[in-house]
C-alpha cells in the first residue's frame, strides 16, 4: 500500500516536471541552433525578403511541431478526444485544459527563437534593407531608383566590394537593427505582462472548474500509464503460462511415445521439477524444434483450469 | 516474484528508453561526423555534382541501415515473419507495427545528417555551382567563352583560391546565392519532416487506436515470450547439467566401490552436509580417476531416474539393477568418440 502510494506520487509529480524539462530543453536547443546557424543573407533584391522572413518564421513552426510531438500528453489528449463515449462521459473542460497546457508549453521554443532573432537583428536587416527610404541616408540619396534597390539589397553583406567602406551602409544597418531590437524587447515585455496577468488573475475566474479539470487530466494520464504497465505484466504472466504449458505438453508427448519408467513421486528434488521431464539430448532438440516450427496457440485456458 | 516483477517492469520501460537513447546518440554522432568530415569539393565540371550529391545522400543511407543493425528487435521481427504458422496464426498488423516503430527510430539520424548538410550549404554549393544563373547575377555576355569553358570556370566557384572568373560572376555573389538556396531547402526539409512526424503521431489516435493497442500488446508479448523462453531453457540447461554431473559422480563412486569390492558406504544420518557433498569420493586416487574419466569419457546426455541412497535402489520397479549399468557403459563408450 505504501509502495503504491509512493509510486503514485512519483508519477504525479514527475509527469509535469518531465514536460517542463522538455520545454526548457527545447528552448535551449533553439538558442543553440540559432547561434550555430550560419546566417548568410543573399543580398539580392527579392531574395532578401524571402530569406529573412523565412528564417524568422519557418524554424518556429518546426519547433512548435517538435514541442507537440515530444509532449506525451498531446497523445493522451487526442485519445481522450477521439474515443467513443461508451459508459464514460466526455468532459470538454478537461480536454480544453489539456489542450491549452500543451499549446502553452509548445509555444515557448518558437517564441524564444523569434525573440533571439529580433534581438540579434540580422534577419530584419536582411529582409527590410531594400524597403528603407533612401532619402534619409546620404550615400543613397542621389542614386537612380534601379541602382538604389541593388545597393540597398547589398547592405547586409559587409564584405561585398561595393559596400566595404560605405558609411551609409553602416547607417542603414544601425537603423534597422535599432528597430529590430526595439520590436524584440517590446514583444518580450508584452508577453511577460500577459503571462503575469494570466497567472495572477486566474484564481478569480472559475477556480473550482480549473481544479477539477486539472485533477481529471492528471487522472487520465496516470490511468493510461497504469494500463500500459498492467498490459506488460499480463503479457509476462501469459508468456510464462504459455511456455510452461508447452513444456508440459512436450513431456506428455514424450511419455506417450517412449516407454521410459514413470517418475518416482512428484517434487522429490527441486531439480526434477525444473527439468519438466525432459532429460535427454534428443528430447531437448525435439522441444527446440517444436518451438520454432509450431509455436503453441495463444490459449492458456487449459493451463489455468488445471 | 515481486523482485522479478520490478525487474521486468524496469526492463520493459527501459527497453524503450534504451532504444530512444540509442536514437539520440546516433543523431548526435551524425552531426558530429559531419562537422569532423573534411569536405573537399573537386571543382571539376562533372565531378562536382557526383561528389556533392554523394555526400548528401550516401551517408544517410548508411546511417539508416546502421539504425536497423543496432536495433535488437530486428531479429525478433525476422523470426516472427519467417516462422511456420503451426498452431498459432500470424498477425500482419503486429509485423507492420514492429517494422514501423523500428523504421521511425532508424530515420532520425539520416534526417539529422541531411538537415545539417543542407543548412551548412557546402554540398549544394559544390553540386550546383555550374547551374548558377549567370545572366541575372553576372555578365553572361563575356566574349570568348564557350559553354564548356564557362562550365569549367563556374565549377571552380567553391574553391576560392583557384577561381579566375571574377569578371564573369563574383565569387561571393555566387556562393551567397547558392548557400541561400541550400538553407531554404534545408529549412523546408526540416519543416516537412516535422510535419510528417506530427501527422503520423497524431492521426493514429484518431483512426486506429484499437488496432494499435492490440498490435502493441502482442508485439510486447512476442518479445517477452522470447526472453522468458530463453531464460527457461537456461534454467533447464543448468538443472540438466547439475543432475548429469551428479549422476556421473555417483556412477563413478559406485564403479570404484564395485571394482575395489567395498560395500557402498551408506553415509550415517548425522554425518553432515559436507560428507554428502563429497559424493563418495574421498581420496586422491579416486578424484584423479574421476577427473580423467570426465575428460576422456563424458556421460551421455541422458538422465535416468535418480538412484535412492539406500542399498537396493530400484524398490518397486521389478527390474534387475544390473541392467542399466551395463547399458550405461555401452552408451558411455559410444558417446566418448563424439
Amino acid at each position: 500500500m505504501d509502495r503504491f502510494r509512493m509510486i503514485f506520487q512519483y508519477f504525479q509529480s514527475n509527469s509535469e516536471s518531465v514536460m517542463n524539462g522538455i520545454c526548457g530543453l527545447l528552448a535551449l536547443a533553439s538558442v543553440k541552433m540559432y547561434t550555430c546557424f550560419d546566417f548568410s543573407c543573399p543580398c539580392l533584391p527579392w531574395y532578401n525578403m524571402a530569406y529573412g522572413l523565412g528564417i524568422m518564421f519557418v524554424p518556429p513552426v518546426a519547433l512548435f511541431l517538435c514541442g507537440l510531438i515530444l509532449n506525451r500528453q498531446s497523445l493522451v489528449m487526442l485519445e481522450e478526444w477521439r474515443r467513443p463515449q461508451g459508459r464514460r462521459k466526455k468532459d470538454l473542460a478537461v480536454i480544453r485544459y489539456m489542450c491549452s497546457s500543451i499549446i502553452q508549453r509548445a509555444m515557448v521554443a518558437p517564441v524564444v527563437w523569434i525573440l533571439v532573432t529580433l534581438l540579434d537583428g540580422k534577419c530584419l536587416i536582411c529582409a527590410f534593407s531594400s524597403s528603407v527610404d533612401p532619402e534619409k541616408f546620404v550615400g543613397f540619396a542621389n542614386v537612380s531608383p534601379v541602382q538604389v534597390q541593388q545597393l540597398l539589397a547589398k547592405v547586409p553583406c559587409k564584405d561585398d566590394e561595393l559596400m566595404r567602406n560605405n558609411t551609409s551602409r553602416k547607417a542603414v544597418s544601425r537603423y534597422l537593427r535599432c528597430w529590430s531590437q526595439a520590436l524584440g524587447w517590446s514583444i518580450l515585455l508584452i508577453l511577460i505582462i500577459a503571462a503575469f496577468l494570466a497567472r495572477w488573475l486566474r484564481p478569480c475566474f472559475n477556480q473550482a472548474t480549473l481544479l477539477q479539470a486539472r485533477h481529471w487530466s492528471n487522472y487520465i494520464d496516470i490511468e493510461q500509464k497504469i494500463f500500459k504497465e498492467t498490459c506488460c505484466e499480463h503479457s509476462r504472466l501469459f508468456a510464462h503460462k504459455c511456455i510452461l504449458h508447452f513444456f508440459e505438453s512436450m513431456r506428455q508427448e514424450i511419455k506417450l511415445h517412449s516407454f521410459s519408467l514413470p517418475r518416482e513421486g512428484g517434487g522429490a528434488e527441486e531439480e526434477e521439477g525444473l527439468l519438466q521431464g525432459i532429460t535427454d539430448q534428443d528430447q531437448v532438440n525435439k522441444l527446440l524444434k517444436m518451438w520454432y516450427y509450431e509455436k503453441p496457440p495463444l490459449d492458456v485456458s487449459q493451463a489455468t483450469q488445471r | 516474484m515481486d523482485k522479478f516483477r520490478m525487474v521486468f517492469q524496469f526492463l520493459q520501460s527501459n527497453q524503450e528508453s534504451f532504444m530512444n537513447g540509442i536514437c539520440g546518440i546516433m543523431a548526435l554522432a551524425s552531426a558530429q561526423m559531419y562537422s569532423a568530415f573534411d569536405f573537399n569539393c573537386p571543382c571539376l565540371p562533372r565531378y562536382n555534382l557526383a561528389y556533392g550529391l554523394g555526400i548528401l545522400l550516401v551517408p544517410p543511407l548508411i546511417l539508416f541501415l546502421l539504425g536497423f543493425v543496432l536495433n535488437n528487435n530486428v531479429s525478433m521481427l525476422a523470426e516472427e515473419w519467417r516462422r511456420p504458422q503451426g498452431q498459432r496464426g500470424k498477425d500482419p498488423a503486429v509485423l507492420r507495427y514492429m517494422f514501423c516503430s523500428m523504421a521511425q527510430r532508424a530515420m532520425i539520424a539520416p534526417t539529422v545528417w541531411v538537415s545539417v548538410t543542407l543548412l551548412d550549404g557546402k554540398c549544394i554549393t559544390c553540386a550546383f555551382c555550374t547551374s548558377v544563373p549567370v545572366e541575372t547575377l553576372g555578365n553572361a555576355s563575356l566574349p570568348g567563352l564557350s559553354q564548356e569553358d564557362m562550365k569549367r570556370v563556374l565549377a571552380r566557384i567553391p574553391c576560392k583560391e583557384i577561381y579566375d572568373g571574377q569578371e564573369l560572376i563574383a565569387n561571393e555573389v555566387a556562393i551567397r546565392y547558392l548557400r541561400c538556396i541550400s538553407q531554404a531547402l534545408g529549412w523546408c526539409y526540416v519543416l516537412l519532416m516535422t510535419t510528417l512526424a506530427f501527422l503520423v503521431r497524431s492521426l493514429r489516435p484518431c483512426f486506429t487506436q484499437a488496432a494499435f493497442l492490440k498490435s502493441r500488446y502482442w508485439s510486447h508479448y512476442i518479445d517477452i515470450e522470447r526472453k522468458l523462453f530463453d531464460e527457461t531453457c537456461a534454467e533447464h540447461a543448468r538443472s540438466f547439467a547439475k543432475v548429469c554431473i551428479q549422476q556421473f559422480f555417483e556412477g563413478m563412486s559406485t564403479d570404484l566401490a564395485a571394482a575395489r569390492c567395498h560395500l557402498p558406504r551408506k553415509a550415517p544420518a548425522d554425518a553432515g552436509e559436507a560428507t554428502e557433498k563429497l559424493l563418495g569420493i574421498t581420496d586422491q586416487g579416486t578424484m584423479n580417476t574421476a577427473l580423467k574419466s570426465w575428460h576422456r569419457c563424458k556421460p551421455p546426455l541422458h538422465l535416468h531416474s535418480p538412484a535412492r541412497p539406500s542399498g537396493n535402489g530400484w524398490a518397486g520397479e521389478g527390474q534387475p539393477p544390473t541392467h542399466p549399468p551395463a547399458l550405461r557403459r555401452e552408451i558411455a563408450a559410444y558417446y566418448s568418440r563424439v
